[in-house]
């Protein structure tokens, strides 16, 4: 499993899309990693696809997924200093606020969600604490 | 605020409430019965219904191909909660990869990944190491990465060995990798044509396995509009060039039927006849896709 997680990160550091990544965007995606690597010891696989992007205090960013009624999913969110702390929260595609299980340390937070109807949903970002900084969303399922 | 008694908007409120509790005292009960049944239920609405995301909000969020296409294999592990289907029925047989169009190659190369996780999921090694070594094949056609290349190895190594989780990392692995190529060498309009390729035939599997065997909590994995529509949306930002090939047309033409088909209400099952409504929707597409007349 560890080989896994390993091969994942490394996976995910080899396949970066569009332009060069940041040393800020690297560490939140390694702090994003750190926290989705949790999860594959339930036997959640992690995606290889990633967000990574900005934000600044008091603002949100918000992500379309498409997930599948039946499947279980982990959205893992990490950050980098001068961040403090960050929340994860999950809409429905009608925008209601969906109930989710919830995890948050410092610049690191997630929330699990097992959704009931497949479709679109929408994670949002928040940057509860702390200044402007790079933030990484990966997502796992099993 | 926050000094005692001073404020005149307190002085207001206490005066207020002192004329309430009067007229509440002379209130009828019929009525008070009916003031309190109000309050109460504007309570409950109130708790039960926080703010939601307003539409233009929802319009603007973030949609990448990277994290807002679902993989095959997502979609296939949400139709295996009911009970195993029936993989090995979903495999296909070998299809062609001397292909010349390079929007053709890409199609089928994102449906050969879908194939992949079918035959992960199948547990058939001989047929991921076939597999394996036609989406090299078809990616040394499109002339991506020598990093893509090494990945057929990495597929032979972990099928010989039954690795099935790792063989699905690699699968998704090797997808991300060909995009990644096809932008670094310009060809960013053949990467949605890799996820849609990939799409459809997950999508063609999975309403062929619910067919077989319906149930309804395997048919609500078909229920995906707004995915359908992204994959519209981006098929319409391809260049011209890409967007008048007759398949990609073709494609883009039939995508509008199957959002319509794939629009079931939210948390309903579609019913059999349903699913095999997309099944032939989908079908007709791939068999499009595979179809060797494309040597443009």
């Amino acid at each position: 499993m560890k080989l896994s997680i390993f091969a994942a990160i490394v996976l995910t550091a080899a396949t970066a899309f569009a332009e060069p990544e940041s040393d800020s965007e690297v560490n939140a995606r390694k702090a994003a990693l750190d926290l989705a690597g949790a999860f594959t010891n339930e036997g959640f696989k992690m995606r290889d696809g990633h967000w990574s992007g900005t934000i600044k205090p008091k603002e949100h960013a918000l992500i379309a997924v498409n997930l599948y009624a039946g499947n279980q999913y982990w959205f893992s969110v990490g950050a980098t200093e001068p961040a403090k702390k960050i929340a994860v929260s999950l809409y429905d595609e009608t925008g209601k606020l969906m109930q989710t299980e919830s995890y948050s340390e410092n610049e690191k937070a997630a929330a699990g969600f097992s959704p009931t109807s497949s479709g679109q949903y929408y994670v949002m970002v928040d940057l509860v604490e702390g200044d402007a900084s790079s933030v990484c969303l990966i997502y796992s399922y099993k | 605020m926050g000094h005692d008694g001073a404020c005149p908007s307190k002085r207001l409120l206490a005066g207020n409430l002192a004329r309430d509790a009067y007229a509440w005292r002379f209130m009828k009960p019929a009525r008070r019965f009916g003031a309190i049944a109000f309050l109460l239920s504007c309570c409950v609405l109130i708790g039960a219904e926080p703010a939601r995301l307003p539409a233009e909000q929802m319009a603007k969020a973030i949609r990448l191909d990277a994290i807002s296409i679902p993989t095959p294999g997502e979609l296939f592990a949400a139709l295996e909660k009911p009970g195993k289907p029936n993989w090995v029925g979903q495999m296909r047989g070998p299809i062609g990869t001397s292909y010349k169009n390079r929007a053709q190659i890409a199609l089928n190369l994102g449906g050969l990944i879908a194939d992949g996780f079918i035959a992960v999921e199948a547990k058939d090694s001989q047929q991921v190491k076939n597999i394996g070594t036609d989406i090299i094949k078809l990616a040394k056609a499109l002339g991506v990465s020598e990093n893509v290349l090494s990945r057929g190895n990495s597929i032979n190594e972990f099928a010989e060995n039954n690795e099935w989780d790792a063989l699905q990392e690699e699968l998704e692995a090797t997808q991300n990798e060909v995009k990644s190529s096809m932008q670094t060498h310009r060809d960013q309009d053949l990467v949605i044509l890799v996820s849609v390729g990939g799409w459809i035939r997950g999508t063609q599997a999975v309403s062929s396995a619910v067919m077989q065997n319906y149930d309804e909590r395997a048919a609500k994995v078909l229920r995906q509009p707004a995915l359908v529509n992204f994959i519209q949306t981006k098929l319409n930002e391809v260049s011209p060039e890409v967007k008048d090939e007759p398949l990609v047309k073709d494609v883009t033409d039939e995508l509008p039927n199957v959002e319509k088909l794939v629009n079931f209400p939210p948390g309903k099952a579609p019913t059999a006849d349903e699913v095999k409504k997309v099944n032939e929707a989908v079908g007709k597409i791939m068999t499009r896709i595979q179809a060797k007349d494309d040597n443009k």
